[in-house]
């Protein structure tokens, strides 16, 4: 029953994440990779793994998402960019691209026919998660931390002069 | 138990009773504005005016249903669908009572701000798909201002986890037996109540759909049975919402003589007043009013508020 759930869920995941790559639509697209992450959800409930469930979805559909389609919106432009990507997406420049990805698809089953189940059979809970951050994995912690902060100085950085210009402009 | 599920009674029973609450607070709403307005409302249909939500439901169902022909056809039918959706599956975790109750989720806290966060989606879509400017700003405005609220939403609740030790709601509610989360936590109460009306985008935290500024903000187009949709999505957010502040910080079922369901839904129903009150009360402010007391104020005093809690937690453990 799970195996078959599982198997529904990841194929939902696959074909949201198909149908995001060739949308010409830009906001469309983005409707179909929410679903994919949405389903990856699903995925992670089904292996136990509660809580990466829902982080998974509060943070990559809930909040990433979101500025991601806050973004486009902002930028859009109607059937321009519509035509602009149906030029883009010819054969000739995603052939390539997906031979290369299906020998990878196709070694990633023949380990998974060899290798056996994937299963993991236990419950993850959040006291687990947090130890094992806090435990062995503290240095990765660390090392996402400073990886952050990079980025809020970037962000500053960048933000900072745009301001001064515009008040100096009018003034 | 990880993730148990009520009896199919339950379940019916629960959303039928969310639904019908939600739209008789069309009516609810309307009264008790008049009320402390010193107006009356509408008190013609049926006895006090009790009918007037069949006479509004009527109204709503027999308006064209209109598409704009520039609007995204697909998404735009979408939007609407999506905060009811997901503001009717927030039930799910909400422990009514001892046994009642549709699922015992370990998450459960998560997972209502999972659903909260999402069901942001419904508006930005509905602001893009109109495509329409004042439908795009009050897009933009709900995307930016959800965002940020979210962020010291989480924040504010984890002052709950950390006294109660668990993410499940049922949990939190036998935690607080020998006494309400609101004492220990009223700073993350008041940061979590303004950050909920933000997130439900209520008055006075309405700017998405500020009438003065942008006719009617994200669902400028949207007519019928798709405007019905959005409207008692907003009721189901105050209806959730205030489940949450019951159970997060005024104990829940518990409290004495009454029977639990009783004492919950009571408890639910000051909530959801109060949320009417507020519309009544305050006014609306300035959009980067909003954003810069939600970024310089709300974010510092949650995070404060959660290294305090820290604190006194293990020095009373120690």
């Amino acid at each position: 029953m799970m195996l078959i759930l599982f198997y529904i869920a990841s194929a939902v995941a696959v074909f949201a994440t198909l149908m995001m790559i060739t949308r010409l639509n830009a906001v469309h697209g983005l409707l179909y990779l929410i679903l994919s992450l949405l389903a990856v959800g699903v995925l992670f409930f089904l292996l136990g793994a509660h809580f990466a469930a829902v982080l998974e979805v509060i943070i990559y559909a809930g909040a990433i998402m979101v500025l991601f389609v806050f973004v486009i919106m902002m930028l859009n432009q109607g059937q321009k960019t519509v035509d602009q990507e149906r030029s883009w997406l010819q054969p000739a420049t995603w052939i390539g691209p997906s031979l290369l990805a299906l020998i990878l698809f196709a070694e990633l089953l023949i380990v998974i026919v060899l290798g056996g189940s994937a299963e993991t059979g236990q419950l993850v809970d959040s006291k687990h998660v947090a130890i094992a951050l806090y435990g062995p994995y503290l240095l990765a912690v660390e090392l996402a931390s400073m990886l952050l902060l990079a980025g809020l100085v970037g962000a500053y950085h960048l933000g900072k002069p745009m301001i001064k210009k515009t008040w100096g402009k009018k003034s | 138990m990880s993730a148990a599920l009520g009896g199919a009674g339950d379940i019916v029973g629960i959303l039928g009773a969310t639904i019908f609450v939600a739209a008789m607070l069309i009516w609810v709403e309307r009264r008790m504005l008049a009320i402390w307005q010193d107006r009356l409302g509408p008190n013609r249909v049926g006895p006090l005016g009790l009918l007037q939500v069949v006479a509004d439901m009527i109204k709503m169902f027999f308006k064209e249903d209109w598409i704009p022909p520039f609007a995204d056809k697909l998404v735009f039918v979408l939007a609407p669908t999506i905060v009811f959706i997901t503001m009717l599956t927030g039930f799910a975790v909400i422990p009514f009572a001892p046994g009642v109750g549709i699922i015992d989720f370990n998450f459960g806290l998560l997972y209502f701000l999972a659903l909260s966060s999402l069901a942001v989606y419904s508006v930005v879509l509905a602001g893009y798909a109109s495509n329409n400017k004042y439908s795009l700003l009050g897009a933009l405005r709900a995307a930016a201002q959800t965002v940020s609220y979210e962020v010291f939403m989480g924040l504010s609740v984890m002052g709950v986890v950390m006294l109660s030790g668990t993410f499940n709601l049922r949990e939190i509610v036998e935690a607080q037996r020998d006494g309400w989360f609101i004492i220990p936590q009223f700073v993350g109460f008041v940061i979590f109540l303004i950050a909920v009306i933000a997130e439900s985008r209520r008055a006075p935290l309405d700017l998405p759909e500020a009438e003065q500024e942008l006719v009617a903000g994200f669902h400028t187009e949207y007519s019928g049975m798709k405007f019905g949709m959005f409207f008692v999505g907003e009721y189901l957010a105050i209806i959730l919402s205030s489940a949450m502040i019951v159970t997060l910080f005024f104990g829940g079922w518990l409290g004495p003589w009454l029977p639990p369901l009783a004492w919950f839904c009571l408890k639910t129903g000051v909530g959801i007043l109060f949320f009417i009150l507020l519309r009544g009360a305050l006014p609306r402010p300035r959009y980067d009013q909003l954003m810069s007391f939600g970024w310089k104020v709300m974010l510092p005093v949650a995070l404060l508020n959660l290294l305090v809690t820290g604190a006194v937690v293990l020095s009373l453990q120690s």
